[in-house]
């Protein structure tokens, strides 16, 4: 079969849109049989071409200058059907999407000729509030959404969002429309939202991209896009869909379309000499400790990881990418214990050296400085997928961490072997020792919790409300409820993972991944959806600088009617930066600035203080704020959450201490 | 004014009387009612909150108040600190002004005890 590209069928001096009334389409259905190529050979015989030499009836002037009532004007199938077959085989449940004339074509065909089903359309106000929830919803549900976009413009909306979902290890499918063909494509507008290769926007940060140019090329590079970006390490995949390919109708020259089956591909899973190695490391181990990230993606993982933990009686650091392990358990510990570990393994870390060093930004000159937190001699063990997928420009590897074993292998999928291997190993004589450290993890444990309670009881009843307090007064109210704490914007000082008892693989869902401000109330959203689905009750510590980022999220999550709540942590300033030239300035030996701000000029949100609940509120939520003094706190939250369960969204506006 | 400190310091060594009290530029009048303005002027409440109360995340888990480190401990880490806080030199933060904010420090009342906090108690 020829390659074709868009419209270039066309050929020189033949009207575009006579083309398209008069083409034949040629070909039988595909050898699959999907149901627009079925459609194809009847309608050929349809809108088959008028002979040119007949002056024109009423009917063909009609038919020149608008669409007819009862016959399509594309004149065949449009091979944007033919791509709704194919996504259709993937079991994709929603698509949200800014809508873009560029992917005009299949959208129509999702909407009318799809259904609007698998995938339903969302309606979204921005492009990276598109991918967010699609990212959200992933970590909710574990499976990915397609997003549509722009080429152009809209994906360079969508960046920083799918910067976020390759970072956090996300698949997100992304499709940009994007009109290839400059001899027929419009001029003006659309040629401004035209590239030779949009993808080349997001080359660095996904894992794989394609530029179909063919309707059968298409079904081929969905299904592997699919596969790809669901293979561990999960990733976002871009693939460019040309406006032609769209547009046009099906013309099979002669081979039958058919869309690949799709086959999930194995995870790949630790070497056994390795796994040996690093089981007899931590058999042979007297304080052996477990560093836990983006490790565990489903109850079986946190289960196995659990079993692990027990069997070597290690304690375990959950670094807060995924909840791995329950916050519960007696083996639950502060990144703290790494100090003095004589055995560290790291399973899908997102920075192993951070785990094991330290950076004080406070060195000679304004540079920081660098100190090990672990002992001479301590053996370090890794476990990340991302080894096997590692691009050069952006620097999510983090700094390079030398280790004593390392398995670019999937750390969920390595477990059972990995445990296994362990179990083989502990000699018999070591049963005491490893009894001794449950009972020294229980009393640290205890010890902990006492701490963390006096923590939390400091500036209980001030005004900015302590985090500390927002956080448990949500608790109250959501403790009997099949919870999901969806996202955590800003910054809580890590109170909800400190104090509720977290236990369950969706009770947290983990951070944004690249830290792009403006995941929060997206991906709370989108988690949203797939909880809403499963049954679950959604709550989110949402934060100020994150929703002003794209808080028309706010209206698709009321318009599609996903149940939210989202408390905000409003401390009016973007306070990372805040610190940072407080920072500067201190060592600068100069007096922060603050013009009529508490913070330095240019970190505050305030003057005028933004009323977030009337913004929730003009986009259909049901809200309440600004919330200051925190007796007024848990009656609101109490409210707040009996409208949820109704199956609305809800915000909380409180005015909160900064961390 | 390090000077002035290390004068009073062993001033106060060598006639024995608490350090606290005899220091220089005014301490003996700190104001706790100004140290709370201080606080927030300077900054001091972005990492550690405006009760002190501190975070994990931005004073290490840091609590300033209540009970304070001891003036002497106290000045001496907010001028010299080579970790995560950057040090405020006297250019920055005179030395009255640091005394009123370590007054505010001192005139915060103790937590709550956590029995008493529901919440916490559960």
């Amino acid at each position: 079969m020829p390659r074709k590209i868009g419209r270039k069928e066309s050929g020189l001096g033949v009207d575009r849109r006579k083309f398209l009334t008069g083409v034949a389409v040629a070909g039988a259905a595909g050898a699959v049989a999907p149901k627009a190529t079925q459609a194809a050979a009847g309608a050929g015989a349809a809108t088959a071409r008028m002979p040119s030499a007949l002056p024109p009836t009423a009917q063909t002037i009609a038919a020149e200058t608008m669409p007819p009532k009862d016959m399509a004007r594309i004149g065949g199938v449009a091979g944007s059907d033919f791509m709704v077959d194919a996504i259709k085989t993937l079991d994709i449940k929603y698509l949200p999407a800014n809508c873009a004339s560029s992917y005009r074509g299949i959208h129509e065909s999702l909407i009318n000729y799809g259904g609007n089903k698998m995938p339903e359309f969302l309606t979204c106000t921005h492009e990276e509030s598109a991918i967010g929830m699609a990212h959200g919803y992933f970590k909710a549900a574990g499976k990915p959404l397609l997003s549509l976009c722009h080429g152009t413009v809209g994906l360079q909306h969508a960046t920083m969002g799918i910067y976020n979902a390759w970072c956090d290890r996300v698949p997100v499918i992304v499709m940009g429309g994007n009109d290839l063909d400059a001899a027929h494509r419009p001029p003006g507008v659309p040629t401004f939202h035209s590239a030779q290769d949009i993808n080349a926007l997001v080359r660095d940060f996904t894992k794989w991209d394609d530029t179909p140019v063919s309707l059968q090329h298409f079904a081929q590079s969905f299904v592997r896009a699919y596969k790809i970006a669901m293979t561990p390490p999960f990733g976002p995949v871009m693939i460019s869909l040309d406006a032609g390919l769209q547009q046009e109708p099906i013309r099979e020259n002669g081979e039958k379309l058919s869309i690949p089956k799709y086959t999930p591909t194995s995870p790949p899973q630790g070497d056994s000499g390795a796994v040996k190695e690093a089981a007899r490391l931590l058999a042979a181990a007297q304080n052996p400790v477990i560093v836990v990230d983006r490790t565990t993606r489903s109850e079986n993982g946190v289960r196995l990881l659990v079993q692990l933990a027990e069997l070597l009686q290690a304690r375990v650091v959950d670094m807060g990418g995924r909840m791995n392990f329950p916050k519960t358990h007696h083996l639950s510990a502060p990144l703290s214990v790494v100090n003095n570990a004589d055995v560290v393994i790291g399973m899908e870390l997102a920075d192993f050296w951070g785990v094991v060093n330290s950076y004080i930004d406070n060195g000679e000159h304004g540079i920081g400085h660098n100190e090990t937190k672990i002992k001479p001699g301590t053996k370090l063990i890794s476990i990340s997928a991302v080894e096997l997928n590692t691009k050069s420009n952006y620097q999510d590897f983090q700094r390079f961490q030398p280790v004593d074993v390392a398995m670019a292998a999937d750390a969920e999928t390595t477990l059972p072997s990995l445990l296994e291997a362990v179990k083989s190993a502990i000699p018999a004589s070591a049963k005491a020792a490893i009894e001794k450290r449950a009972e020294a993890a229980k009393k640290a444990k205890a010890e902990g919790r006492a701490r963390t309670l006096k923590l939390a009881a400091l500036a209980w009843d001030a005004s900015p409300i302590s985090t500390a307090r927002l956080v448990m007064e949500t608790w109250a109210q959501i403790k009997d409820l099949d919870w999901s704490l969806v996202a955590s914007s800003g910054n809580v000082s890590n109170w909800p993972n400190r104090l509720w008892p977290m236990s369950k693989h969706y009770h947290w869902l983990g951070t944004s991944g690249g830290y792009g401000v403006g995941y929060g109330a997206p991906a709370s959203v989108g988690a949203a959806l797939a909880n809403r689905d499963l049954g679950r009750f959604s709550v989110s510590i949402q934060s100020d600088g994150d929703l002003m980022y794209a808080p028309g999220v706010l209206w698709t999550a009321a318009r599609h009617k996903i149940p939210l709540l989202a408390v905000m942590h409003n401390n009016r300033g973007y306070h990372q930066e805040l610190m940072h030239v407080q920072r500067l300035s201190n060592f600068r030996n100069r007096v922060a600035s603050l013009g009529n701000d508490m913070g330095p000029i240019g970190t505050s949100i305030m003057n005028p203080d933004i009323e977030y609940h009337k913004l929730a509120e003009s986009m259909g939520w049901w809200s309440r704020g600004p919330i200051k003094d925190p007796a007024q706190l848990g009656p609101a939250i109490k409210e707040a959450v009996t409208v949820v369960k109704s199956g609305q969204p809800a915000l909380v506006n409180v005015w909160t201490q900064p961390r | 004014m390090r000077h002035c400190f290390r004068g009073v310091g062993l001033l106060a060594l060598f006639i024995g009387l608490p350090f606290v009290g005899l220091m220089c530029d005014g301490a003996l009048a700190a104001s706790a009612e100004k140290g709370k303005i201080a606080f927030m002027k300077y900054g001091c409440w972005q990492c550690h909150g405006t009760q002190g109360q501190g975070s994990v995340v931005t004073s290490g888990g840091k609590v300033l108040a209540p009970d304070p480190l001891p003036w002497e401990g106290f000045s001496a880490f907010v001028r010299g600190t080579n970790r995560g806080m950057p040090p405020y030199s006297e250019k920055v933060l005179p030395n009255d002004d640091l005394a009123d904010i370590h007054a505010y420090l001192l005139s915060i009342p103790k937590a709550k005890d956590v029995k008493s906090i529901p919440l916490l108690s559960q």
